[in-house]
C-alpha cells in the first residue's frame, strides 16, 4: 500500500499549489489522472484578478474594491470574509508566482500588465498575453520539479476511504495497469477541478467530468451551491471553444444579425464587459428573439476594429483558434460565437480553509466551494482563487498532519474500501446491457444544456430530473466492451459517467428548489431575486435514499445586499 | 468536401497482450467541422471500444494528442478530417521511437525525465523585490517563443540524434533551458551553460531541422540550440562575461 502524509488529488492549478505548500512541511505526493501540465488550467486564457494598480487607470485599486465588484459579481452569495481574504491575499499570491517564473506580460515600465475584465471597476486582469492559465500551470509544475514532489500519472481517483468522520485516503485505478491502488494518507486535499462536461456546449476539458468530486458525493461528502453554473458568453459556434472574455477587454464588440452592438439595451454602462451571467443572458435573448446571424444560434465577436498589431500582440491564441476551429482570421472578419457552459460556482462544502465536514479531508480550485464566487463568478477570479485557497488548503492540511498523534490508523477501512472499489469495477467489466454509455452520455448533456441552461423554468426541468432519473437507471444496463487493462478509456469513460449523472442531478435538485433568480441562475418563473428565502447556500447530501437538499447561512461582513446594475 | 466516408488506417498495439503492433481500419463518417480527435471518439464510442488514446483540452494547448497524421506529427484535437476526404486511407500512428501504453497513447516519462535534466525552473536573483521583478517589454521578447512550447513531446520524439542516443536532451529540454537562459530574472547562466554543453547538450544537435518540422506550434527549437552553441563558443572565449544579460 502506497503512503504518504497528505495526498494532493490533480495536478492543475489548485493542486499544484497545494502540494508546494506543504510538501516542505510534510511528505506530500500529487495523485493526477493526466500530467500536470496537461491539466485543464493550462486551457485558461484571459488572466488572473489582483489589485496591483499597475494600469495608469487603476491607480487608486484597492483590495476592497476588488472585494466589492466580487461580492456584487456573485449577486451577494459569496461569503465575504472568504472573499475579503482571497483579494487582501490576491497581491502576494502573484509577486509569488511571478517570483518563480510566470512569464506575465508586461507594462512599459515593466511591471505586470492588466487588462479590463467584466463586472470589475478597474483594469485589474494580470495577463501573459492570452496563455495565462498555460503559463502559471507550466510555472507551478516547475516549481514542483524543484522542490521533487512525487508525481503518481496516469491514476484516476475512483473511492474515498471514509472510516467514521475521518479520511483515511484514496483508491486508485493506475490507467497504465489496470490495477487498483491503495493509497493510505493523514490528509487528503481534492483538487481535481471542474465538471463542466455534464452539459452539452462546454468550453470545459473532456477530462473536466468531476470522477474525484463525484466520488467525495457518493460517499457522503456534501455539495455546495451546485445549480449556479456559470454560461461564458463567447464560446465557438460549433466546437465552443473559449474565445477569452479577454477579447472584450481589450475592445472587441458583440454584434447582432441588425449590426448592432446589442448590450447597450442591456447593461448600458458596462456594455460587453458587464458579468458573464448577464452578457450570456443577453446573447441569448437576442438569439431566441430571431437576432441570432442568419437566423442561427450565434451572434458575431468583432474584433477588427482593434487592428493587427494588438490582436497579434494581446490575442495570438484566440486567434489561432478561430483560425483552426472556424475558419476564420478575427483581423480580418468577425468570430461566430455564442454562450457555452464554462464553470461551476458551487463545489464540495468547505471552509475558508479548504476543510470539509470529514477530518483530514479538505478541497481546493474548481471542485471545491469555499464560497468566493457565489452565484456568478468573476472572469480572472477562479485562477485567483485556484492559488490562494490551493495554499491556504496546503497549509491547513500540513498543520492538521503535524497535530496528530497517531499516524497510520485505519488499514481496516481502506482493505474495506478497496474491495468495495474492486467490486465496483470488476461489476462494471462484467456487464453485457444493450444501453452504449457514450449514447447516455450525449443525452445527459444534450439534456442538461437544454433544460437546465441559461434559461430555468420549472416544467422543462422537471423533465430534466426525470430524464436523469432514466438515464440513472439505463446505466445499469451498459457494456464496457474493452475489458483489458492498459490505458482503458472505455472503463473510465464508463466510470465517471455514473458520478457524472449524480451530480447532474444535484444540479437539476438544486436549481428546482431554488425559487428565485439569482447571477447565473435565472428563473423565468421566478424571475426577481429573494434574499428573504434564498440568500443562503444550497447544500445537497447524497443519501441511499436520493439527494437531500439543506441550506447553510451566507456571511455578510460589511457589504449589504442591493439590486446589481451594470 | 464535408460528407461521404474516410477509411482511417490506426495503427494498434497492447504491450499487454499484442507481440506486435498492427494495424487496424475503420470508416469514419464526415461530420462539418469534425477533428481527428473527434474520429477517434466516433470510433471509441460505436465502432471499437478498445481503442486507446490520450486527450484533455481538445482545443491545442495541452500537449496530451500528438500523434503521426497522414505522415505528418499533428495535434489530433486541432487537426480538421475534411482534409483528407478522397486521399485514401488516413494512417494514424502513435509518436514514433516512444514506448507505447496503448495503440495511440504512448509513456511521456523519458521525455519528462529529459526535461528535468535542465533545471527547468526559474531559480530568481535574490533577494526577491517587495513586488514583481521589474522586466522591460523588450527584455520580455526573447522568451515570447519558447514558453510557448506546450511539451507535446513530438519534437524530441522526431529528432534522430534523440533516437539515437538517450542521454541527448533533445530540443524540447533544450528549448526550455534557452527560455531560462535568456529570461532577465534567472541567475544561474553558468549552471545551465554547463549543462547545456555537457555530453549530452547542444553539441549533439546535428541542424536536421526535423523538430522545427513537426512543431504544432511552430518554434524553433534548433534555433534555440544554434544560440545556445553560440554562447557555448563565446564563453571559452570570453568566460563569464559572455553570459551577462
Ligand atoms: C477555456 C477556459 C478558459 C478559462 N480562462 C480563465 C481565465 O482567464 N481566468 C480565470 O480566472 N479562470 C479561467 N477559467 C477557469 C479556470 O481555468 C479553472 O477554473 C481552473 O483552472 C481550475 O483549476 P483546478 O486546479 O481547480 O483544476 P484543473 O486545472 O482542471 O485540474 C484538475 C486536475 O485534477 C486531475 N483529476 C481530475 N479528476 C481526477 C481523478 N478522478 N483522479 C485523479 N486526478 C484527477 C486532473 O488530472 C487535473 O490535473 C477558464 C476555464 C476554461 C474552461
Ligand atoms: S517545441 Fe513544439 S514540438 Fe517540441 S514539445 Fe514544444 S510544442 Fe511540442
Ligand atoms: S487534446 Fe490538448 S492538445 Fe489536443
Amino acid at each position: 500500500m502506497h503512503y504518504h502524509k497528505i495526498l494532493v488529488i490533480g495536478g492543475g492549478l489548485a493542486g499544484l499549489r497545494a502540494a508546494i505548500e506543504c510538501a516542505p512541511k510534510a511528505d506530500t505526493a500529487i495523485i493526477s489522472q493526466v500530467h500536470p501540465v496537461r491539466s485543464h488550467s493550462g486551457a485558461a486564457q484571459g488572466g488572473v484578478n489582483a489589485p496591483l494598480a499597475n494600469n495608469p487607470e487603476a491607480k487608486d485599486d484597492t483590495w476592497e474594491k476588488h472585494a466589492f465588484d466580487t461580492i456584487k459579481g456573485s449577486d451577494y452569495l459569496a461569503d465575504q470574509d472568504s472573499v475579503e481574504y482571497m483579494t487582501k491575499e490576491a497581491g502576494p499570491c502573484i509577486y509569488e508566482i511571478e517570483h518563480w517564473g510566470c512569464p506575465f506580460s508586461r507594462t512599459d515600465e515593466g511591471k505586470i500588465a492588466q487588462r479590463p475584465f467584466g463586472g470589475a471597476g478597474y483594469p485589474r486582469t494580470c495577463f501573459a498575453a492570452d496563455k495565462t492559465g498555460m503559463f502559471m500551470l507550466h510555472t507551478l509544475w516547475e516549481v514542483s520539479v524543484k522542490m521533487n514532489i512525487p508525481l503518481y500519472e496516469d491514476r484516476v481517483m475512483v473511492d474515498l476511504v471514509l472510516d467514521g468522520d475521518t479520511c483515511r485516503g484514496v483508491i486508485c485505478l493506475n490507467l497504465r495497469t489496470g490495477e487498483l491502488e491503495p493509497f493510505m494518507a493523514e490528509a487528503v486535499i481534492i483538487a481535481s477541478g471542474g465538471s463542466g462536461q455534464i452539459y452539452g456546449r462546454s468550453t470545459n476539458a473532456l477530462i473536466s467530468t468531476g470522477s474525484a468530486q463525484s466520488t467525495c458525493f457518493r460517499r457522503g461528502v456534501p455539495l455546495k451551491d451546485m445549480e449556479f453554473v456559470q454560461f461564458h458568453p463567447t464560446s465557438l459556434f460549433g466546437t465552443n471553444i473559449l474565445m477569452t472574455e479577454g477579447a472584450r477587454g481589450e475592445g472587441g464588440y458583440l454584434v447582432n444579425s441588425l449590426g448592432e452592438r446589442f448590450m447597450s439595451k442591456y447593461a448600458s454602462k458596462a456594455m460587453e464587459l458587464a458579468p458573464r451571467d448577464i452578457v450570456s443572458r443577453s446573447i441569448q435573448t437576442e438569439i431566441n428573439e430571431g437576432r441570432g446571424i442568419d437566423g442561427k444560434d450565434f451572434v458575431h465577436l468583432d474584433l477588427r476594429h482593434l487592428g493587427r498589431e494588438k490582436i497579434l500582440e494581446r490575442l495570438p491564441g484566440i486567434r489561432d483558434l478561430a483560425i483552426n476551429f472556424v475558419d476564420v482570421d478575427p483581423i480580418e472578419k468577425p468570430v461566430p460565437i455564442q454562450p457555452g457552459q464554462h464553470y461551476s460556482m458551487g463545489g464540495i462544502d468547505t471552509d475558508v480553509h479548504g476543510a470539509t465536514k470529514f477530518k483530514g479531508l479538505y478541497a481546493a480550485g474548481e471542485c471545491g466551494c469555499v464560497s468566493v464566487h457565489g452565484a456568478n463568478r468573476l472572469g480572472g477570479n477562479s485562477l485567483l482563487d485556484t492559488v490562494v485557497f490551493g495554499k491556504m488548503s496546503g497549509r491547513a492540511a500540513a498543520e492538521h498532519v503535524l497535530g496528530k498523534a497517531k499516524l497510520k490508523e485505519g488499514e481496516g477501512a481502506m482493505n474495506k474500501c478497496l474491495r468495495e472499489a474492486k467490486a465496483k469495477i470488476d461489476s462494471l467489466l462484467a456487464r453485457s446491457g444493450t444501453e452504449n454509455h457514450a449514447d447516455i452520455r450525449a443525452e445527459m448533456k444534450e439534456t442538461m444544456i437544454k433544460k437546465v441552461g441559461i434559461y430555468r423554468d420549472k416544467a422543462p426541468m422537471e423533465e430534466a430530473l426525470q430524464k436523469i432519473r432514466e438515464l440513472k437507471e439505463r446505466y445499469q444496463r451498459i457494456t464496457v466492451q474493452n475489458k483489458g487493462k492498459s490505458y482503458n478509456v472505455d472503463l473510465f469513460r464508463a466510470f465517471e459517467l455514473e458520478g457524472m449523472l449524480d451530480v447532474a442531478e444535484a444540479i437539476v435538485v438544486g436549481a428546482l428548489n431554488r425559487e428565485e433568480s439569482r447571477g447565473a441562475h435565472s428563473r423565468l418563473d421566478f424571475k426577481e431575486r429573494d434574499d428573504a428565502k434564498f440568500l443562503r447556500h444550497t447544500i445537497a447530501t447524497y443519501t441511499a435514499k436520493g439527494i437531500e437538499i439543506s441550506y447553510s447561512p451566507v456571511k455578510i461582513t460589511k457589504y449589504k445586499p442591493e439590486a446589481r446594475r451594470y | 468536401m464535408t460528407e461521404g466516408e474516410i477509411p482511417i488506417k490506426v495503427q494498434r498495439f497492447d504491450p499487454t497482450a499484442d507481440k506486435l503492433p498492427y494495424w487496424q481500419t475503420f470508416n469514419v463518417k464526415l461530420k462539418p467541422g469534425m477533428t481527428v480527435l473527434d474520429a477517434l471518439f466516433e470510433v471509441l464510442n460505436h465502432q471499437d471500444g478498445t481503442l486507446g488514446f490520450r486527450f484533455c483540452c481538445r482545443a491545442g494547448v495541452c500537449g496530451s494528442c500528438a500523434m503521426v497524421i497522414g505522415g505528418k506529427t499533428r495535434l489530433a484535437c486541432e487537426t480538421q478530417m475534411s482534409q483528407f476526404m478522397g486521399k485514401g486511407d488516413l494512417m494514424i500512428s502513435p509518436l514514433p521511437h516512444q514506448k507505447v501504453v496503448k495503440d495511440l497513447a504512448v509513456d511521456y516519462t523519458h521525455f519528462f525525465d529529459r526535461i528535468k535534466k535542465v533545471k527547468p525552473y526559474l531559480v530568481g536573483k535574490e533577494p526577491y523585490p517587495e513586488k514583481e521583478f521589474i522586466q522591460l517589454p523588450k527584455e520580455r521578447t526573447p522568451i515570447n517563443e519558447p514558453i510557448d512550447c506546450i511539451l507535446c513531446g513530438s519534437c524530441t520524439s522526431a529528432c534522430t540524434m534523440a533516437w539515437t542516443n538517450s542521454d541527448y536532451l533533445g530540443p524540447a529540454a533544450l528549448m526550455k533551458s534557452y527560455r531560462f537562459l535568456v529570461d532577465t530574472r534567472d541567475s544561474i547562466p553558468e549552471q545551465r551553460m554547463d549543462i547545456v554543453e555537457s555530453e549530452s547538450g547542444v553539441w549533439r544537435c546535428h541542424t536536421q531541422f526535423n523538430c522545427v518540422e513537426v512543431c504544432p506550434k511552430k518554434l524553433n527549437p534548433t534555433e534555440a540550440i544554434q544560440r545556445m552553441k553560440i554562447k557555448a563558443v563565446k564563453r571559452k572565449l570570453f568566460g563569464k562575461r559572455a553570459l551577462k544579460k
